[in-house]
């Protein structure tokens, strides 16, 4: 039976346990990576003036809340920073048999004029990005939309790429990458995973 | 293979499983409702028919607003300027539309088990908008989730549901919800406007009014449909004011908090006069307003796994 390609893989949600994977990141080595996004960031837009920071339910939510973190520690300043469910967007919509539980979209500052950071912990086909770029359009004109992203895994299926991405690495479209988080999680790291052929 | 077609036809028999489900639903949908842009594009390219043979405001503008904001198609029919009219039978004129591919259907029609009847008739997802004095299923979501919204869960609640229990849907639904949810509940009214074995549904009945409000935390007030009163059901609206009518002389006496809740239409002055329905505690306004929410969330669940194979 064939299915749709799954969209937003990063949530670890297909992890079996039998199934340790490949570690790509250890949590030494994300702190180093966000960091060094951050840095990156603040570099690109000469400061910190206009940022806002939109991460991707779930897990780019907390990635984005760790760049604006590091930001603001850098730069003395408070960045917004807001969280965006795209499943209201999706265009795999028709043929799901079910429906994905939509979770809440906050954005509490307005992002007309702003510079918007959208983050995921992963990027592959792009369909999540697409999804988010209309999503976040619907709340106003931003001035920019930068994409950041901790992992970039190929197989892109849409004109998208990344302004920021964390680590580049080449995969087999079976495969999942998977970003954990330490406060889903409790811990913070990227392994790569054996999935089954699709 | 298409899957299986799921629709929303009552809150009998409905698990307390699948109504959390749809009211955790509905919070986002509350939100996006605040955007700036009131839309979303989930149900792009699914047509819904709205199929109305009595007459309604809120349920109509609510279920169209909520079609409309998760850009379905939507078609709109009103019994008093369709073939209805001719004598067009209910099968015919759903068959007919759904010749039209049409993939959901809305309907509100006075005879009890009509939404059950087209959901066996018809391929589409059907939803009940209210059939006759059986179920309103949509409203009772909306209060159930207007009412966790204010206390946070609704298991130990005491719930008053006041007035004209045997010609009521909203009152059916509502009880089938809030017992399945864990709800205490009671119902209060005159006699000629109970149902015959009302607490076989597992509530309380009351026919004195200030007993029944003792303890309360809601306290639910039912439309008076003025043709009972022509029916002789009551002796005169005044008395009915007199005995059953929610007033603030009546609540003054009530020690604990509580809120009051209404479906609508309000008849003012006659089961509630207009300073409650307007006052601090009345939350009438807020159960209109979760209306689009929670029927955008009942839309979006029961519209998955089309188009599929």
């Amino acid at each position: 039976m064939s299915r749709p390609p799954p969209l937003a893989l990063g949530g670890g949600l297909f992890l079996r346990e039998a199934n340790m994977g490949r570690k790509i990141l250890n949590e030494k080595d994300m702190k180093r990576t966000l960091i060094r996004m951050a840095h990156k960031i603040i570099e690109v837009n000469r400061g910190a003036k206009d940022l806002v920071i939109i991460g991707i339910r779930t897990r780019g939510v907390y990635l984005a809340q760790r760049l604006a973190k590091i930001i603001e520690e850098n730069k003395k300043v408070a960045i917004p920073v807001g969280s965006l469910d795209i499943n209201l967007y999706r265009d795999d919509f028709q043929t799901k048999a079910e429906q994905p539980v939509v979770g809440r979209t906050e954005i509490p500052f307005d992002v007309r004029g702003k510079v918007v950071i959208l983050t995921d912990d992963v990027l592959f086909s792009g369909r999540t990005v697409r999804a988010a770029l209309d999503e976040i359009i619907d709340f106003g004109r931003p001035k920019a939309i930068q994409l950041a992203v901790l992992i970039d895994r190929g197989h892109k299926e849409l004109p998208i790429r990344a302004d920021y991405i964390g680590k580049r690495i080449s995969t087999a479209k079976q495969q999942e990458v998977v970003v954990k988080v330490q406060e889903e999680d409790g811990v913070d790291e990227v392994v790569l995973v054996e999935g089954e052929e699709v | 293979m298409s899957a299986q077609r799921e629709h929303l036809l009552g809150l009998e028999g409905m698990l307390a499983q699948r109504i959390k489900l749809i009211l955790d639903a509905a919070g986002p949908f509350k939100e996006v409702l605040e955007r700036p842009i009131r839309k979303v594009p989930t149900l792009r390219g699914i047509s819904i028919a709205n199929l109305f043979f009595e007459p309604s405001t809120r349920t109509r503008i609510s279920f169209e607003l909520a079609e409309k904001r998760l850009s379905a198609e939507v078609v709109n029919l009103s019994s008093a300027t369709s073939s209805v009219l001719k004598g067009e039978t209910l099968k015919d004129t759903a068959k007919n539309i759904e010749a039209m591919k049409v993939d959901m259907v809305v309907i509100r029609h006075s005879s009890p088990g009509a939404a059950h009847f087209l959901a066996r008739e018809l391929q589409s997802s059907v939803i009940n908008a209210g059939d006759g004095a059986h179920e309103h299923p949509t409203q009772a979501l909306l209060d159930l989730f207007t009412l966790r919204e204010r206390f946070g869960e609704l298991q130990g609640l005491r719930v008053v549901i006041v007035g004209d229990i045997a010609y009521s849907r909203v009152a059916r639904s509502n009880i089938w919800g809030l017992k399945t949810m864990g709800a205490s509940v009671a119902v209060c009214g005159p006699p000629t406007l109970m149902p015959l074995k009302v607490e076989e549904m597992g509530v309380d009945v009351y026919y004195d009014l200030d007993q029944a409000l003792q303890g309360a935390d809601v306290i639910y007030v039912l439309r008076l449909q003025l043709e009972r009163q022509q029916a002789g059901l009551l002796p005169s609206l005044r008395e009915y004011t007199n005995e059953w009518g929610i007033t603030a002389q009546r609540l003054a006496k009530l020690k604990q908090e509580f809120i009051i809740m209404h479906p609508g239409p309000i008849n003012r002055g006659v089961e509630i006069t207009p300073e409650v329905a307007d006052g601090p505690y009345s939350v009438i306004l807020d159960q209109v307003t979760n209306g689009v929410a929670v029927r955008m969330a009942v839309l979006y669940l029961l519209s998955g796994g089309r188009h599929e194979g």
